[in-house]
């Protein structure tokens, strides 16, 4: 139960956190060069965006879940499982920021989702000593 | 230089996840989550040196692929990246011990699949 919820945690944090990012970058503008002083200035615009903040308190947040998970459960486990969020960006990427999503992408999320179907029933811890 | 930074994220990342899994089973299952305790829990693992040491594999491997989309198309970097599910499944296998049947072996090579090709 304590691992569906956590995989629920990473998935929905690390999509949420990534289209929150993504959007609040939009808005700052796009980082012309790579000079320090543009690199600089261009990180404290992002730092006062409201989206950017909260994209990066989610990611945190995922970050944090990921590892928690790890205290028990198989990485064998998780890795395959969060793979879920590819998809979840993917729907929100084409519904909420209105980006075009090729067929081939399209069928990578139903690759994913029949992988994710024959891991999930798998034992999700396997080292756990007796 | 493309090959060699291809290698690089994908050792980085696969090191990464290897570090925070020995860490973080150290510091034994977590099982307490009121805010004090797992508060006090999270403190003791961010003191793990293997859980310090992935943190650092991470930042290698984000600014390796930041270097590697410089020099690569983005449509070739992250689908090649994937690579690194099956590296990490591998170590899963012969240094963590963990048990992978059949039925999870084909889960994780068709959730390589898909994620090449959802970041072609």
């Amino acid at each position: 139960m304590k691992t569906k919820i956590c995989l629920l945690i990473i998935v929905v944090a690390n999509a949420v956190g990534n289209v929150l990012l993504s959007y609040g970058m939009r808005q700052v503008g796009s980082i012309a060069s790579y000079s320090p002083l543009e690199l600089a200035t261009g990180s404290l615009k992002a730092a006062g965006n409201p989206f950017v903040l909260a994209g990066v308190g989610f990611l945190i947040l995922f970050f944090l879940a990921h590892m928690i998970v790890l205290s028990w459960a198989d990485l064998s486990y998780i890795l395959p499982m969060t793979s879920v969020g590819y998809i979840l960006v993917t729907l929100l990427s084409w519904w909420l920021l209105g980006e075009q999503v090729r067929p081939a992408r399209w069928l990578g999320a139903v690759v994913i989702m029949a992988g994710v179907a024959l891991v999930a029933p798998t034992p999700p811890v396997t080292t756990r000593k007796p | 230089m493309t090959w060699f930074l291809l290698a690089l994220v994908v050792g980085a990342t696969a090191a990464g996840d290897l570090l925070q899994t020995i860490g973080m089973k150290q510091g034994g299952e977590i099982d307490d989550f009121r805010p004090g305790p797992l508060g006090r829990a999270i403190a003791l693992v961010l003191r793990n040196r293997w859980v310090l040491l992935s943190i650092a594999s991470f930042a290698v491997s984000f600014f390796a692929f930041l270097a590697l989309v410089s020099v690569a198309e983005l449509s070739f970097a992250v689908p090649a990246t994937a690579a690194a599910y099956v590296v990490e499944i591998l170590l899963a296998r012969y240094i963590l011990q963990e048990t992978i049947g059949r039925q999870r072996w084909a889960g994780a090579v068709l959730v390589t699949v898909g994620v090449a090709l959802v970041s072609l």
